[in-house]
């Protein structure tokens, strides 16, 4: 079949590996296509108990008793942790990642369906299990806060009575951007005949990020050493232990945090859960190690969860097209406790750059964050930190835009985006976007997808449908997207005080083969395969001969951990940049060896040679092992090669992408299927282009999933109605076309290699292109917006002019 | 890892032993066969099950043939080979188009057609598909067979004729001549249970429609058919107007229950626009023009 034969270099990868950038197998793979991968639940340690976590039925409930003696009395249970348990240590509270606090195991009340109540040990994970049974839990149920929108009348029951003096549930007000002048060009607009103002209300429904492997921990708590070792399904290791270290009063020397192989994140494994904490308390009290893993039901009942955005956008628009400023109202649901995981200094997460990809005169949106008696998270499946609202939204409404005015999305997006002579482009929000040739890459996509024939089609399709024939809707949806990634800058992005700076250290052997120690933590980005292709590109020598350490606080330098797209843009530049350092200090030490003077080397790609002069050249390997031998040194090298750094982004980096999704949708029953996807990203230097394309096929299945099938919805009482997956749908293959993608690459300026994140790209970029087709598809109905995930349901009424709301249960 | 509570373990040897064992252990024992529907209720303890009764080793309980004027499905035939069976091309389109959007290949291969009929979920499209083939079902107990017409099988969600230390031993289809069928169902993504789903049987005289069976699932269906929208097309011509007329006669009679598949109007109007898709389509295949 020819439409699965792999690219071209994918097969000339496989018979060569490249010296630094270019196609290779991931070399982790060679472990995980056997079978020898390493996570968590195969940590089995000497005497290791397992837990299990009680949870909550109810979604809010006062806590009238607790009996755990049916449960203690199990021959095979050897412990029952509860609030109670945990307030005698200061530990039936902890703080979260966004300086609110969350109950580790509940002790006045329960505050949404699966909160953790209390924590079983046992034997084994199957007597633990059975013991859940035995805990009886006395509640009191009360009325909950379901309804977002609801959640700021003076009548919602109040969320977080614990904190002392609270009588609303409002968590923050945040804003962006300059008000007044926004307000004034939306004046102007409204006033003038020439001119308007074109709104739409948009739910970004809540998703989870569902990764393959749920969360869990290992606990040792060795009673001697007083050391603690936990194995933990953590994007940021150090982060981890640095927490830990602050909450539990642990010295942090002892304390080791080991992420091994992780079975994806995309942010659901960047936080603290209740179930690490017990896990630890659980292994303190037995004094042996415990184990904890949660079920696929726990994982999406309880942890991060991402998006819950209500938001209401407006756009001041000339006659002919013309963008002129965006004004934004978003209510945000976070849940029981506000434990979103992102930069500190932004509640919202980098949901400013809601200015998109255009040339904006001003922009303003303003933030409230809500509790209600649901699981708390929201930043989390690959967002970058809320980009994928922002650029869902801006996407949304330039489609609402071009359907109110009559004119072809791309034609608007072709007279608004931002052209290349304005970079580097400073947002009306403040944002500095470095680098992106947005008219070209656009075109690039356009011309893969044939957009003026798809056009063509599209308008027989639909004149056929008018003439009543049975023949599907046809419809194309694009987006344009910027995304912002590499968190970031020090001097405004940190967590919990922790700058968000990442450390590589670099160690060469005498015989020339290297160690690369980061900070950075892979769930299965290729983090073993590209940061070895950046330092083989330095050095002149093979990725084989470069092992990536990273996972292991007690092995490798601190730095803030994998999500928001931020490994090449953080950790990426700091590895190239310690890569250069060590070839400065090889540079030295080949001097010495030749006995030439430092400025007559030159790099030749693997080795220093002394200009000019035949043969007198050494290589890496040559080096290093003079810089371990009798070798007199000279000056600046003190033996060896190795070397560290920490590297400081100056900017985030701003990848780009321009998707064309091709869609038909059933009219009689309101199917839809995706019959093409086109994506051109702009990510700038590729390192392994076969990796970054398996990230961004990643990512477009993500897209569909979340506009077609997934969301998380309540009802009215609080029930989570997407906790299994039978209910939280995933996309198969089948509901995936075969992707068609395409590059262009503007390296970015500040970056050392030129890179640019790409992890989520796909993510953020995705779900518009998708809702747009569909909306496209529908328009000889005149939807012009429904909300995801635009199930068969959810597009008829849409059709039928009764839109579904789609965060609460349908009725 | 979800894990079920503690049950014991036997693997029947024959349909004998099998009754025995069931008998043996009481009602609080479970016969399995595929076990695509039980453990994971057994995982999620909605299903705690003292005795689970193997029957994966009753080749006597396996495969599909022509028996006379019926094509015969042994209660332990896997939905794969179903899905791969001559007979079944050849006769009974409407099971492949049914097997086709059953679950999954990994849930095809391990599931059966006795344990989808027995599990009697009210989303379960070869309940649907037998109900509108008026197909039989053998039931096997100690005392000896009894035959059930597989319309007065299901008693309920979840219920069935069949007693705690009973089995279904096979499910027959009568052939019949002149005859096509079709099957169809919307779905939210592959393998999810159905939003809806219906099955059309039309044998046709000439012009006109000499009978017609009708199968829904997912709607809240008596027994899983669509009786008054049958009875409209009885000795009606085989036309589009009879067609859609019998789809609005079902949409009208089902009572489907609002959930996170959709709305009860939507479900409605899924019935009418499904049958009356089925039933163009089966009329085609009993043409030979399909």
């Amino acid at each position: 079949m020819e439409g699965v034969r792999p690219p071209e270099e994918w097969i000339r990868a496989a018979a060569e590996t490249p010296r630094g950038y270019g196609a290779m197998k991931r070399k982790e793979d060679a472990r995980f296509v056997r079978g020898r991968g390493r996570y968590v639940d195969d940590v089995v340690l000497p005497g290791m108990l397992h837990g299990a976590v009680l949870r909550s039925p109810l979604a809010h409930a006062r806590i009238v008793a607790i009996d755990t003696s049916a449960a203690e009395a199990h021959p095979r249970v050897r412990a029952v942790i509860t609030g109670e348990t945990l307030a005698v240590l200061g530990l039936a509270w902890m703080p979260t990642l966004m300086q609110d606090t969350q109950a580790v195991l509940a002790t006045d009340k329960v505050r949404f369906q699966g909160q953790e109540v209390a924590f079983v040990v046992a034997d084994d994970h199957y007597a633990a299990r059975d013991a859940l049974d035995l805990i009886d839990v006395e509640y009191e149920p009360l009325p909950p806060t379901i309804d977002a929108r609801r959640a700021l009348e003076p009548d919602a029951p109040v969320v977080r009575d614990d904190q002392e003096g609270r009588t609303d549930n409002h968590v923050f007000d945040w804003s962006s951007g300059d008000a007044a002048a926004t307000d004034a060009v939306f004046a102007e607009a409204a006033a003038r005949p020439d001119q308007q103002v074109i709104g739409a209300d948009v739910l970004y429904p809540r998703v989870h990020p569902a990764p393959l492997e749920t969360c869990g921990a290992v606990a040792d708590m060795d009673p001697v050493t007083g050391k603690l070792t936990l194995w933990t399904t953590t994007q940021a290791p150090h982060a981890h232990r640095t927490i830990y270290a602050m909450v539990a009063g642990l010295p942090e020397h002892k304390i080791r945090v080991v992420s091994p192989d992780i079975g994806g994140g995309f942010g659901n494994k960047v936080g603290i859960y209740p179930g690490y904490v017990c896990a630890i308390v659980a292994s303190i009290v037995t004094g042996v190690p415990v184990k904890w893993m949660e079920d696929r039901s726990e994982n999406l009942m309880s942890t991060s969860f991402a998006r819950d955005y209500h938001m209401r956008g407006e756009v001041a628009v000339t006659a002919d097209g013309r963008l002129r400023a965006v004004r934004v109202h978003v209510l945000a649901d976070h849940g029981a406790f506000n434990a979103t995981a992102q930069p500190t200094a932004f509640p919202a997460g980098f949901f400013g750059v809601f200015t998109g990809s255009y040339d904006l005169e001003a922009a303003h949106c303003a933030v409230t964050g809500v509790y209600t008696h649901k699981a708390p998270g929201g930043v989390a499946y690959a967002c970058s930190f809320r980009i994928t609202e922002a650029v869902y939204l801006i996407e949304r409404l330039v489609d609402v835009v071009a359907h109110d005015l009559g004119m072809d999305p791309a034609e608007l997006r072709r007279r608004n985006l931002l052209r290349p002579d304005q970079f580097p482009y400073r947002s009306a929000t403040g944002w500095e976007y470095d680098s992106g040739d947005y008219p070209h890459t656009l075109q690039v996509a356009l011309e893969k997808a044939g957009y003026d024939e798809l056009r063509r089609e599209q308008a027989e399709l639909w004149r056929r449908h008018a003439a009543g024939e049975d023949v599907p809707l046809r419809g194309i949806g694009l987006s344009f997207f910027t995304e912002a990634v590499g968190a970031g800058p020090r001097r405004t992005m940190d967590i919990l005080g922790l700058g968000m700076a990442d450390g590589a250290e670099l160690r060469v052997h005498p015989t020339g083969k290297a160690v690369l120690r980061v900070s950075c933590q892979s769930q299965g980005q290729g983090h073993e395969t590209t940061f070895a292709q950046v330092v083989a590109a330095e050095l002149g020598i093979s990725p084989d001969d470069v092992e990536v350490v990273h996972g292991d606080t007690d092995q490798t330098p601190f730095g803030l951990g994998t999500y928001g797209s931020r490994s090449t843009p953080v950790s990426g530049a700091a590895t190239a940049i310690v890569a250069r350092k060590v070839r400065e200090r090889a540079k030295i030490v080949a001097a010495a060896m030749m006995e030439a003077e430092l400025e007559d080397l030159e790099w030749r790609h693997g080795s220093w040679a002394v200009r000019g002069v035949e043969g007198a050249s050494r290589t890496l390997a040559e080096i290093a092992l003079a810089a371990h031998s009798d070798l007199e040194l000279p000056e600046g090298v003190e033996g060896h090669l190795d070397a560290t750094t920490v590297y400081n982004p100056p900017n985030l980096t701003y990848p780009c992408g321009a998707y064309v999704c091709v869609v038909d949708v059933d009219p009689g029953t309101g199917e839809v299927h995706v019959r093409r996807f086109v994506a051109v990203d702009d990510c700038g230097v590729r390192i392994n282009p076969m990796i970054v394309e398996g990230q961004v096929h990643g990512g477009l299945a993500d897209g569909v999933g979340m506009a077609l099938m997934q969301s998380i919805a309540f009802d009215l009482e609080g029930n989570c109605l997407g906790g299994s997956f039978m209910d939280y749908l995933l996309p198969t293959a089948l509901e995936c076309p075969s992707w068609e993608l395409g590059e262009t690459v503007t390296p970015s300026p500040h970056h050392p290699i030129g890179a640019k994140g790409v992890g989520e790209s796909a993510t953020v970029g995705s779900p518009p292109a998708v809702v747009n087709a569909v909306i496209d598809a529908l328009s000889p109905y005149g939807v012009r917006h429904a909300d995801m995930p635009l199930t068969p349901a959810a597009v008829w009424r849409a059709m039928q002019g009764r839109p579904l709301r789609t965060d609460l249960a349908i009725s | 890892m979800q894990v079920p509570a503690s049950f014991a373990y036997e693997r029947a040897s024959s349909v004998r032993d099998a009754l025995d064992l069931l008998r043996r252990h009481g009602p609080d024992a479970r016969p399995i066969a595929g076990g695509h529907s039980l453990l994971p209720m057994m995982k999620l303890r909605l299903a705690e099950p003292t005795v689970l009764v193997d029957l994966g080793g009753l080749a006597e309980l396996a495969g599909v043939a022509i028996e006379g004027t019926n094509i015969r499905f042994g209660a332990m035939t896997r939905h794969a080979d179903v899905l791969a069976s001559p007979v079944v091309a050849e006769h009974l389109p409407i099971l492949v188009d049914a097997e086709r959007v059953i679950a999954d290949p990994l849930v095809r291969n391990r599931g059966t057609v006795g344990g989808s009929l027995c599990q009697a979920d009210p989303s379960e499209d070869l309940s649907a598909a037998f109900s509108a083939l008026r197909a039989s079902v053998v039931i096997s107990g100690t005392n000896g067979d009894r035959v059930v017409a597989v319309r007065d099988f299901h008693r309920g969600p979840y219920e069935t004729a069949v007693a705690h230390d009973e089995l279904v031993t096979d499910v027959l289809v009568p052939i019949r001549p002149r005859t096509g069928s079709a099957y169809a169902k919307v779905e939210r993504r592959a393998g999810d249970w159905a939003v809806a789903a219906a099955g059309a049987v039309l044998t046709l005289d000439g012009d006109r429609i000499a009978d017609a069976g009708i199968g829904l699932a997912a709607v809240g269906a008596t027994h899983f058919v669509a009786v008054e929208a049958e009875e409209s097309l009885r000795g009606a011509p085989a036309t589009p107007a009879s067609f859609t007329t019998a789809g609005a006669l079902a949409a009208e009679h089902v009572r489907p229950v609002a959930d996170q598949r959709g709305p009860v109007d939507y479900k409605r109007h899924l019935v009418e626009v499904l049958v009356t898709r089925t039933l163009t389509r089966a009329a085609a295949r009993a043409r030979g023009e399909a």
